[in-house]
């Protein structure tokens, strides 16, 4: 492997005007604090083929981007040489509204693509942090929840196919564009959070949803994190119908509470002081919305709140926004911010009381979203050894008590020092092990983004 | 060598898990399909570990392994295309586990489909894929082919439903994929096995997921004068973004034979009904009910009238799920097809069904779930007349060539098997089969498990030893 006149390498195999030399632009294509050597930006899928091959050739290491949003996800490349930049990709290939599938380029914003599925009162339920700049491939390959996920499903519910170069330089498909398929393996849910570390992802096709005729929400604040808990269960068990369901500890729901007032929108006034707080969001007719909003009343009086407020479709709409956002927020929310995501069985108090004792008196914001995942964050002003002893310990605790509980943790952000030594994640053996043979079938001569998936895939 | 090896099985097994003598291995050369292969020895293990060591044995003496459940599949999935050795897991058939707080269940593989919801339906809950089989098919079997039914169109097929599984690799070693409650970090692994027709690994234990039942449901029957009024229903139902959770469709021929044989109440005198489902909080079915009606009224419907209670829904349901059945009285046998197409194109497409019918000489009857797309022409025919069987194999062929053209696909729900291996490249690339032949043999590598099943036997994988092929029967 060969470094040494990349770029000129580069502008041979895939032509000048595709690649970007400028020595500024590199930083700004760091994944996880690795710089690549190189920028190419593809136009189309065979060219995104040809830089594949280029780099096979020449045993380059290469990481398709997008908006390059969630980078930090994961963990640091073990080698970086290329940087394939999907953003020139950005087209709706096809759209039968009638049928309701669609394909999209890699690149395709997901804020583009809402407005042309709104024309058509249609949307795709992947609202992921950082929407404004999101690609759909960037979305998909980072496994970030969509904060619709209560109602609509996570990803894999709705893609239906895709088309990737593999590590041998083959453009290579895999589903279809109809709803109901079992035509060969389906290689294209294998892309969902895989990091760029099997495939350069150039389209994907999903199924497209109605959009509801309107939407609603409650805001309701409790004294403890036991009774909140209750609500949120109750409306669980209740089998209403809710786009969006999460539970925010009094921190994060001050911090919510913050960010609303920034945008100077409608902040809902129960949210604050010691409260511990839950969102709900639901959809559809007049007539729904309404008998959802009634139900949701009785359940938050029986469940004890202290207060709270229904929220018009304009302040639900606001809500929902920050809270999809939260993910981005959070992680720049102090000096040092460690964020997890956990997912467990059930969501108990125990399982709250004990999420708030790993970092001792470190400040931490807790998030509980959809069924089953908790999004943590442990935050300090101060970034000194002290500090990073107390983070990693409590990376060590929270990795302990998901496993203890047959749920998982995953590192989402963290200083990057500190995020080598605990590590991302803690696969089962199991797992890795079949992980580690798909991603040589795919990648043979490992030139996807080694290192940055579980298990240093 | 296949007495040794039978005798090796024997002492692992015992004498009432083992079959082995011929007039016992004729009832395992048939499924659901129209093809037949007949296994060398069948074995009914009881657990995993024995599910392992009998996979080992296999390994020692090269021979094929294919899984079985209730062999209901329609392509072929559980045949040993490559004789040797059926493992049947009928006799694992426990539920293990209930956790009704989490909404998941643990089971073996050959639990019956339906039988998991009826182990939890009084806490209000159900497993969602409905096969129209399942009150005989296993869930290992819906695993391995990812199942889907008439409720997938609004719930999602088996693959939805999948959370966990325990897997037996070609080299008897015994692992575990996925998570029990979700989101298992790294590459979604059980997205990829299940659907995997058994050419991946055996799976051995099954976590499901299990969906709370709606406050309400309606069970509506829309009748048509012509396929075409109801086609085009169906198209104005999906394009308007209602989203019932069932939406079938019977014409008039099928709908008459299914009176003949349960009376689930379709008007005979009709050409077309679509049997459509809505469920969800009261008011939403409302709506969504008069939206359906406005459709189909529009579409020139003569009438959509509701069940009027859950013995009238039963019973268009059963009319529904046994229509294979019925149809089964009028001919020797019959030829399920399963291809999928744009719903947009839905009336194009059944009429052209028509026309290949004619043309080849046979009545098609269409009964299929109309709200994905998922076609399921039915063709009767004599298989001891061997033209008539060549030709019904050549109509489906066309059939299915005319869905891709319309930018579908092959199956929907039955899965590849030994039925359409050879119609794959319609689909998929040279560079589409070598991936999918890498991703094979990254965990079957020696092609032991389910042999030349989904990849076309020219295109490697699955390449079965002549040895083998001598052994094993062809279609009919």
């Amino acid at each position: 492997m060969s470094t040494t006149n990349l770029n000129a390498r580069l502008e041979g195999a895939v032509g000048k005007e595709r690649v970007v030399s400028a020595a500024e632009e590199l930083a700004t294509y760091a994944v996880d604090g690795v710089v690549p050597g190189a920028i190419v930006k593809p136009q189309s899928a065979e060219e995104a083929a040809a830089v594949v091959r280029f780099a096979s050739a020449e045993r380059l290491a290469l990481i398709p981007v997008g908006a390059r949003s969630k980078c930090r996800i994961g963990t640091s490349p073990t080698r970086y040489d290329v940087a394939v930049d999907m953003t020139g990709m950005r087209e709706i290939a096809h759209y039968d509204a009638g049928d309701l599938t669609l394909s999209v380029d890699a690149g395709m914003p997901l804020r583009e693509l809402e407005g042309a599925l709104a024309r058509r009162r249609q949307f795709l339920p992947l609202a992921v942090p950082c929407f404004e700049s999101s690609t759909a491939a960037g979305a998909l390959a980072s496994g970030i929840d969509s904060v619709l996920r209560q109602q609509y499903g996570t990803v894999r519910d709705f893609l239906i196919g895709a088309e990737f170069v593999d590590g041998t330089g083959k453009l290579c498909k895999s589903g279809g564009l109809v709803v109901k398929n079992v035509t060969g393996y389906d290689l294209h849910k294998l892309l969902i959070g895989s990091l760029g570390t099997i495939a350069v992802i150039t389209r994907l096709n999903f199924r497209t949803f109605p959009l509801p005729e309107t939407c609603r929400g409650l805001m309701a604040s409790f004294d403890s994190g036991e009774r909140a808990l209750v609500f949120r269960n109750a409306v669980e068990a209740s089998g209403l119908p809710v786009a969006n369901l999460e539970l925010l500890s009094p921190t994060m729901a001050g911090m919510t509470k913050a960010i609303l007032g920034k945008e100077q929108g409608p902040v809902p006034g129960c949210l604050g002081g010691d409260s511990w707080a839950v969102y709900v969001s639901f959809e559809g007719s007049e007539k729904i919305v309404e008998r959802i909003a009634r139900d949701l009343e009785r359940l938050v009086h029986e469940a004890g709140a202290r207060k709270y407020e229904p929220l018009d479709e304009g302040s639900d709409s606001q809500s929902g926004g920050v809270l999809r956002e939260a993910f981005e927020w959070l992680r720049w929310a102090a000096p040092i911010v460690v964020l997890f995501r956990i997912t467990l069985p059930r969501i108990t108090p125990e399982a709250i009381a004990a999420l708030n004792q790993p970092g001792g008196s470190l400040r931490k914001a807790l998030l509980v979203r959809a069924r089953s995942v908790i999004y943590l964050s442990l935050m300090s002003e101060r970034e000194d050894e002290k500090a990073l002893g107390a983070f990693e310990k409590a990376a060590e605790d929270i990795f302990a008590l998901a496993a203890a509980k047959q749920g998982h943790a995953t590192l989402l952000h963290a200083p990057r020092g500190l995020k080598q030594r605990p590590g991302v994640w803690r696969p089962t053996p199991g797992d890795l092990s079949l992980m580690k043979r798909l991603k040589q079938a795919f990648d043979p001569d490992s030139i996807f983004a080694p290192g940055r998936c579980v298990g240093g895939l | 060598m296949m007495r040794s090896m039978s005798r090796e099985m024997l002492s692992l097994l015992g004498p009432e898990n083992v079959l082995s003598a011929k007039e016992d291995l004729l009832l395992y050369e048939l499924d659901g399909s129209v093809e037949r292969a007949r296994p060398e020895l069948v074995v009914f293990p009881r657990t995993t570990e024995e599910v392992s060591r009998v996979v080992k044995v296999a390994a020692k003496y090269e021979t094929p392994i294919v899984g079985r459940g209730a062999g209901t599949g329609l392509s072929g999935g559980a045949l040993a295309r490559g004789g040797g050795v059926m493992i049947v897991f009928a006799r694992m058939n426990k539920i293990l586990e209930i956790d009704l707080a989490s909404q998941r269940a643990v089971v073996q593989p050959g639990v019956v489909n339906a039988d998991i919801t009826t182990a939890v339906e009084h806490a209000g809950l159900y497993f969602a894929p409905d096969p129209s089989s399942q009150k005989s098919c296993t869930i290992g079997g819906n695993v391995a082919e990812n199942a889907g039914g008439p409720h997938t169109l609004a719930y999602g097929v088996t693959s939805n439903h999948i959370a966990a599984l325990e897997l037996v690799l070609p080299d008897g070693e015994i692992t575990r994929i996925g998570s029990k409650h979700g989101d298992a970090p790294g590459y979604d692994l059980c997205g990829l096995f299940v659907g995997s027709e058994g050419t991946l690994a055996l799976i051995t234990e099954i976590t499901v997921k299990l969906s709370r039942k709606p406050e309400a449901v309606k069970t509506l029957l829309g009748t048509f004068d012509t396929i075409e009024d109801a086609s085009q229903a169906v198209v104005e139902i999906t394009a308007r973004g209602i989203t019932p959770a069932a939406c079938e469709m019977l014409d008039g021929w099928t709908l008459r034979v299914v009176e003949d044989y349960i009376q689930a109440g379709f008007p005979r005198d009709s050409a077309a009904v679509l049997l459509l489902e809505v469920e969800g909080l009261r008011e939403a079915v409302e709506e969504q009910e008069a939206a359906i009606v406005e459709v189909c009224m529009r579409c020139r419907a003569r009438g959509v009238r509701g069940a009027r209670d859950d013995h009238e829904r039963d019973l268009l349901w059963k009319g529904r799920k046994n229509a294979f059945g019925a149809l089964g009285r009028l001919a020797p046998s019959n030829y399920v097809l399963d291809g999928v197409i744009p719903r947009s194109k839905l009336p194009q497409a059944l009429a052209n069904i028509l026309r290949i019918g004619t043309k080849y000489g046979f009545h098609i009857g269409n009964i299929f779930h109309a709200g994905d797309g998922n076609l399921h022409p039915i063709v009767l025919y004599d298989p001891r007349d061997s033209q008539q069987f060549k030709k019904a194999i050549a109509a489906a062929e066309e059939i299915i060539r005319y869905c891709v053209e319309l930018g579908g696909v092959l199956t929907g729900e039955h899965g590849v098997g030994m039925e359409k291996n050879e119609l794959m490249p319609l689909l998929f690339s040279d560079a589409d089969f070598d991936l999918m032949r890498r991703v094979h043999d990254a965990f079957n590598p020696d092609s032991s498990l389910n042999p030349g099943k989904i990849f076309p036997l020219s295109k490697g994988c699955g390449e079965i030893r002549t040895r083998k092929r001598e052994s094993a029967g062809t279609r009919g």
